[in-house]
């Protein structure tokens, strides 16, 4: 077939020319008060956020750090919904905080569309992904998702101890979407160097967070040119013969979009599957209930989903304003903290405590408003069936050491380190 | 009793579809929709209650009859 002139060297430098933006100075180290210094990348952030999230709902409620260029945290859920639903005053043109602000000229698509888009060109591009993610399609990807979950714990053998971060919840994620995508099953772990690059080296210098994140771009434009030469019924060949407004989409939306689907749905995912494994570990009584009682299981998962939702979005500030108290400044982020919100006692009864039939749970783990989570449907998907296969082949299991756990620093958070006691 | 969804405050998380299966469904984009003309059977008060209370978005309104 004809060479598909969007994808040529061209196309590798205009996405250079995306790096001019705006750097600020990387700041680490501890933090003297989290009101007027947070930093979610810090190891007390990702050892416990909630305590820090409780006190400054308290007395703050909207923190200010000068880290990052500048960022406000709000901790309440009424603040966090208001900037979801505020795509006016807030842009989601980067939704990962880090030392680097990409220029306004990315707009409309951004590096990730449709999360990194506002509207209106937001609604459009998300309509060309969201039959792939309905609840019925999805729902043919179970059957496999089953199979998979079956053979990874078949291979664990008869270890007494078994590391069911690294071994179980984040191969479960990767498989499905590199599935969706068409991509080689076998560079799953590749996929897991991306996903670090992207979502847990944000505190490093602009340029080596630049040099590493384009590692992501060279694998996708080989899967892009490997999807020319040979077209088939997946998300990339979709992507590549989708139009919008009577064209072909961009090289950028194209492979923005597949950074997207690849990314956003494998540490988010994983850390879902590993926070439910940790809490039912620490927590026999209410494993043994959802042993004997799987029937319950959707909706316990949704309380873990409230009570350990692993995502955190950023948006930047459009313009300079007073909002809510507070003097925000023209790209300044926001830290979108929908866990925070998810454990506002104005919102939720018994806040703190994971209630697994909790039957009212109106939480925000998937997000509110118009960039609702468009994987939730397959997240949901593979929490179930990850627990239920989990639940049903190794119904007794504890922490095999509470002080060897660790979890996962920055915007998505859940455990990295999960051994756990399986007989 | 009666269910009826804001189309301009759904977002598709399909929690109404979820819990009540048997008032609402979704569209092809994942959106959720009023089975029939939304009348509540007898007997499904509390599936349409749970769906509405469960709305992250608040997208549902109950109609109660008189």
């Amino acid at each position: 077939m004809a060479a598909d002139d969007r994808f040529t060297e061209d196309f590798r430098e205009l996405r250079e020319e995306e790096v001019i933006g705006t750097r600020s100075e990387v700041v680490s180290g501890p933090i003297s008060d989290w009101a007027t210094d947070f930093s979610h990348v810090e190891p007390e952030w990702a050892a416990d956020p909630y305590p820090i999230q409780d006190d400054l709902r308290q007395r703050c409620p909207i923190a200010h750090t000068r880290r990052f260029g500048g960022a406000w945290l709000p901790v309440r859920y009424e603040d966090v919904a208001a900037i979801a639903y505020d795509t006016d005053r807030f842009s989601s043109l980067s939704i990962i905080l880090s030392n680097f602000r990409p220029p306004r000229e990315l707009a409309p698509i951004g590096g990730s569309p449709p999360i990194s888009s506002d509207p209106p060109f937001h609604h459009d591009a998300r309509k060309l992904l969201l039959p792939a993610f309905t609840k019925g399609e999805i729902a043919k990807q179970e059957p496999g998702t089953r199979r998979f979950c079956h053979s990874l714990i078949d291979t664990l053998g008869e270890q007494e101890v078994v590391d069911v971060a690294r071994d179980y919840a984040q191969h479960i994620p990767v498989r499905v979407i590199a599935d969706m995508l068409g991509f080689p099953p076998e560079d799953g772990p590749r996929f897991r160097v991306f996903v670090e690059d992207l979502l847990e080296g944000v505190n490093l210098p602009p340029d080596e967070r630049i040099a590493r994140v384009s590692r992501l771009f060279d694998y996708l434009l080989d899967q892009v040119h490997d999807h020319l030469a040979d077209p088939r019924e997946d998300l990339t060949s979709y992507l590549l013969s989708a139009e919008l407004y009577g064209q072909k989409l961009s090289a950028d939306h194209v492979v923005g979009a597949m950074a997207l689907l690849l990314i956003a749905g494998i540490d988010t995912t994983w850390s879902a599957i590993g926070a439910s494994l940790w809490h039912l570990a620490k927590t026999p009584g209410d494993r043994e209930r959802l042993v004997a009682e799987p029937g319950l299981l959707p909706t316990a998962i949704e309380e873990f989903l409230r009570a350990y939702a692993p995502v955190t979005m950023a948006r930047l500030v459009k313009e300079d304003m007073h909002w809510h108290g507070v003097d925000m400044k023209a790209d300044d982020w926001i830290l979108l903290s929908f866990p925070a919100a998810n454990r506002d006692p104005v919102q939720f009864d018994r806040a703190g405590e994971v209630v697994i039939d909790r039957a009212v749970n109106r939480h925000a783990a998937f997000g509110l408003g118009i960039h609702r989570c468009l994987g939730s449907h397959l997240a949901r998907m593979e929490l179930r069936v990850a627990l239920e296969v989990w639940l049903q082949r190794v119904p007794e299991f504890t922490l095999a050491d509470p002080s060897a756990v660790t979890w996962a620093a920055g915007q998505i958070r859940g455990p990295r380190k999960l051994p756990l006691r399986v007989r | 009793m009666k269910v009826q969804i804001g189309p301009e405050r759904c977002q598709g998380h399909g929690r109404c579809y979820d819990l009540a299966p048997g008032l609402f469904g979704d569209d092809e984009e994942g959106y959720g929709r009023v089975l029939g003309d939304g009348t509540v059977p007898p007997g499904k008060e509390h599936d349409a209650r749970l769906a509405a209370l469960n709305c992250p978005e608040h997208a549902i309104d109950l109609i109660e009859e008189a």
